[in-house]
């Protein structure tokens, strides 16, 4: 491949070799992905061989090195780029593959039924938002359809409900954001998708979007361009609703199982497309601490430096060169250092690599993950 | 009444500045066949000596009365070309500029249109010139003495070299005390000398000269006036008194700078984690000769380049120009007083270009201050201890590097209340948010405000050998005044016809200099020509057209647009 002009495109020769974003890089340091490396080889070969870097589909798109850059270089939109250009030449791994066939096909990438979108409110009268409504919930695949996640979709309508809002969601209409697609390099699907999401969005009319996930955010938020539609995360709306006295905690939540007595000791992750990309820390923050009987404590790594899940930008469809250790394992042992017993997410993938992870470390008994959704459902 | 006007015209090529998008040699050519030219030339570059010779030696052999000349702006040249035309005898004001280069040939792609515009123009001018009346150079006296505000090293500077030449010097600080940020430091690169040793005999100088009055505790509040004869208005937070109001010829500016908050970089956990510090407060260490963390002494100590500097995330694109000589100087102090420790320094260029930088980094390198090419990216803990996260670029490798204690070369930023004194001295800010000069080469210290000068680094970041050298030149420059004892003031003034005058006060109302005001006898408008700037907002406003600008008669500007529109 030619390195030349895509250099000048992305505008690589601000770059000063710093080392920030491969220093602040989370997979960095366990595979041989060395972004800072790549940008010199873009600014000093004239060819690039992609066959010999395998290693750029660990990238997990949390955008530190974006985030790091001194001079505004967009580091991780190479890694992008570069794998547009595999994905161009059919060179990918099958996985991924799947996944990015499946979201043309079915409209998710986990290869579930489009007509099955709208199982996980069954029982829970939701409107459908092409009736009208002021706001429109974006509910998003993993929400929809993995039954682990399907929880906070399902409490987030109950306290929607309870705060008296005009919503409504897509039902079987609603397809993948491409948040991920865009970050596996699938530059054509993902703006097939733009273009006949915006269009679905516009038709509801509601002037305000929220989403379950940061990733459906973060996607409406800065690639959409959605004129007149005030793109939120739920955390945000949420707070919002707390702050206005629309929401009523009744009780400290009832966990469960929990034997132990007094405050239900919480630490919350920040997930990178929430935090690191869109710079929203104290909504989810300010919930937690609303929430009576919960105590927030903070994890060493917290806010800017919160560490990857590596569950984003694709990776919950590749592994990655390095299976043996996954970031998340080294999170759940950084929450439960703070003592806490909860570790509070904002993410559906954060919210299945994370327990994940507490299984594969033999943590169940210390840590459990919620999503901070759960935790005021059972509040409320 | 004279007779038919004798008409001079000079084509500048500027070089290729303006003969390379105008046909200079036709725009001549053109000229000469205009009403009352005598003479057009063009030449290679005007301004030049040869090229006002042509002028003079015209004037008095072809006995020229008015002279145009075809060039850049006059806000660049005019003064020159007055000063030809004086020399060659007739009247300066006789003389009129027309602009091609910046509102021509700089703006223009397209040669034949460039060269039809630029014929056009010189057509108005000359239309214009034939109806020139002779003007005089007028002046008025200055007040002697300087106001300067900011009582670190330049001010210091800048006030004793105005003050030893024996001008009254207001020095006005807001804080307590002289001497500004080098009052902080410990020893200062690349001497090792002491700060103290360097500002004391400064302070002590201040202090006791005669024409230097020290007010601290002060901050200017109000400005009228202009170059020559400046008051300002003084208010002090700590006495209740009346505020004394300044009178001056000259202003110099030498408000310092704030150091760059690292909690503005939270990925590096200032404020979070104790035995991370700034070199700032290094340098209170370094004094102290305390090193110790949680009552041990430090084994591997860190050093961080460019925080706050050369960085889009917080908005400074500059560089600090000071972090890597003071980084060499504290990493080599603490290889000095700790020999058993590690001392490493991140960087991602070493910049040390001032005279001695290069030896004194050399001779840090020679104490074992190992330097590792890579910024940190961001700082946490672990097991008690804070691990530094950065790639060594020249290893190509990430790296997580524990240490127990590390610095933050905090760079420098535009003082917080820059934007007020922005705004009460009308002086612009460059880019970076610091004042800007009038010309980043060739006006150093002066500002778009005649009269008032910068020194230090309220201009910029800068060291203090930089800053001093500054200030010496602030102050030499707003000396000129004080010394020459008058300044020219504009000869292009409003007049009143008080037959015509309805007393109707408008041009009051809009005069921004409170030049026009109402005879209380005649009722009508009587215009102080020393304060009028020629600005020509009470001639447009005047609903009686009793009010005509100098230069800018209605004729004048008429046969200027008939001229165009041939």
């Amino acid at each position: 491949m030619k390195t030349e002009s895509m250099a000048e495109q992305l505008e690589l020769f601000g770059c000063i070799q710093c080392g920030k974003c491969t220093g602040g890089c989370p997979v960095a340091r366990k595979t041989e992905l060395n972004i800072r490396s790549l940008i010199y080889d873009m600014l000093v070969e004239p060819e690039m061989d992609l066959k010999a870097h395998p290693e750029l589909w660990d990238c997990t798109a949390c955008f530190t090195c974006v985030e790091r850059c001194p001079k505004d270089v967009r580091p991780a939109e190479l890694i992008i780029k570069l794998r547009g250009q595999l994905v161009e030449s059919g060179r990918i791994p099958e996985t991924i593959g799947t996944a990015l066939n499946s979201i043309f096909r079915q409209g998710n990438p986990s290869g579930m039924a489009r007509e099955d979108r709208a199982a996980w409110a069954n029982g829970i009268p939701v409107k459908a938002a092409q009736e009208g409504c002021e706001i429109l919930y974006f509910v998003g695949c993993i929400p929809c359809y993995d039954p682990r996640v399907q929880v906070v979709p399902r409490a987030l309508v109950r306290a929607f409900t309870a705060a008296g809002l005009d919503f409504g969601t897509l039902g079987t209409e609603e397809s993948c954001c491409g948040n991920e697609v865009r970050c596996m390099g699938e530059e054509g699907l993902f703006e097939m998708l733009v273009e006949d999401g915006s269009e679905l969005i516009h038709s509801v009319g509601a002037n305000r979007l929220v989403t379950t996930s940061p990733h459906c955010f973060n996607t409406f938020k800065n690639e959409y361009g959605l004129d007149g539609v005030e793109v939120l995360h739920y955390t945000q709306l949420i707070a919002e609703l707390i702050e206005q006295g629309r929401l009523d905690f009744s009780h400290p939540p009832n966990l469960p199982g929990r034997e132990a007595e007094g405050k239900i000791i919480v630490t919350y992750h920040d997930p990178c497309f929430l935090g690191k990309q869109n710079h929203i820390f104290d909504e989810p923050r300010a919930i937690l601490k609303a929430i009576p009987g919960v105590k927030l404590v903070e994890m060493d790594r917290n806010r800017e430096r919160s560490l990857c899940c590596e569950g984003g930008g694709g990776r919950m469809w590749v592994e990655g060169t390095n299976v043996e250790e996954r970031l998340a394992s080294q999170r759940v042992h950084q929450a439960v250092e703070t003592g806490a017993e909860i570790l509070a997410v904002a993410c559906p993938f954060c919210l299945l690599t994370l327990e994940d992870a507490v299984k594969v470390q033999g943590l169940d008994d210390r840590l459990r993950v919620m999503d901070i959704m759960e935790l005021v459902d059972l509040a409320l | 009444m004279e007779s038919q006007p004798r008409i001079g015209v000079y084509v500048c090529h500027c070089g290729t500045n303006i003969a390379a998008m105008v046909d200079v040699e036709q725009v001549a050519e053109f000229a000469a066949t205009l009403p009352h030219v005598v003479v057009a030339r063009d030449y290679l570059y005007m301004c030049s000596d040869p090229g006002q010779t042509l002028i003079k030696q015209d004037i008095q052999e072809q006995q020229l009365t008015r002279v145009v000349v075809a060039a850049c702006s006059p806000s660049m040249h005019e003064p020159t070309f007055r000063g030809a035309t004086r020399e060659g005898g007739i009247n300066p004001y006789f003389m009129q500029m027309i602009n091609i280069r910046e509102q021509c040939s700089w703006v223009h792609t397209d040669r034949e249109k460039a060269t039809q515009k630029a014929k056009a123009l010189v057509a108005s001018a000359v239309a214009k010139a034939a109806l020139l009346e002779p003007l005089e150079d007028r002046e008025v006296g200055v007040t002697p003495g300087a106001v300067v505000i900011g009582g670190g090293v330049a001010g210091m500077i800048a006030a004793l070299d105005v003050a030893d030449a024996g001008f009254p010097v207001y020095l006005v600080e807001k804080s307590d005390h002289l001497g500004g940020h080098v009052a902080d430091l410990n020893r200062v690169f690349p001497t090792l000398e002491s700060a103290k040793e360097l500002i004391e005999p400064l302070i002590k100088r201040v202090q006791t000269h005669p024409h230097v009055t020290v007010l601290l505790n002060s901050q200017v509040t109000g400005l009228e006036g202009y170059v020559g004869n400046f008051e300002l208005q003084v208010t002090n937070s700590k006495s209740e008194g009346p505020n004394p109001k300044l009178s001056v010829g000259s202003i110099i500016i030498a408000t310092g700078y704030d150091i760059f908050d690292p909690r503005r970089k939270p990925e590096l956990g200032y404020g979070q984690y104790p035995n991370v510090i700034t070199s700032l407060e290094m340098e209170h260490r370094l004094a102290t000769g305390d090193l110790t963390v949680d009552g041990r002494s430090p084994q591997n100590v860190a050093f961080i380049q460019c925080v706050g500097s050369r960085d889009a995330q917080v908005g400074n694109l500059y560089c600090s120009r000071v972090c890597c000589m003071y980084t060499a100087k504290q990493s080599r102090l603490v290889r000095e007083l700790l020999p058993q420790a590690r001392v490493t320094v991140f960087f991602i260029d070493v910049r040390v270009f001032g005279k001695g930088g290069e030896e004194f980094y050399d001779e840090t390198r020679a104490k074992r201050v190992r330097y590792r090419r890579g910024s940190v990216s961001e700082i946490y803990q672990r097991d008690g201890r804070v691990v530094l996260v950065g790639e060594d670029t020249l290893l190509s490798r990430p790296i997580e590097f524990e240490a127990d204690l590390v610095v933050l070369a905090v760079g420098m930023e535009p003082r917080a209340d820059t934007a007020t004194l922005s705004t009460l001295f009308k002086l612009p800010r460059s880019a970076d948010g610091f004042f800007m000069e009038s010309h980043p080469k060739l006006r150093p210290v002066d500002t778009v405000v005649d009269g008032v000068f910068l020194a230090g680094c309220c201009q910029g970041p800068k060291d203090i050998p930089d800053t001093v050298a500054q200030a010496k030149a602030a102050a030499s420059s707003a000396l000129i005044p004080l010394i020459l004892g008058t300044v020219p003031v504009e000869s292009a003034t409003a007049v009143v016809d008080a037959d015509l005058c309805a007393g109707c006060g408008m041009c009051v109302d809009v005069c921004p200099f409170g030049a026009p005001a109402l005879d209380p006898l005649w009722g009508v408008s009587r215009v102080n020509a020393v304060l009028c700037k020629g600005c020509g907002a009470c001639a447009a406003a005047c609903p009686s057209k009793a009010i005509q600008m100098q230069r800018f008669t209605p004729e004048q500007i008429m046969a200027q647009v008939d001229a165009l529109m041939e």
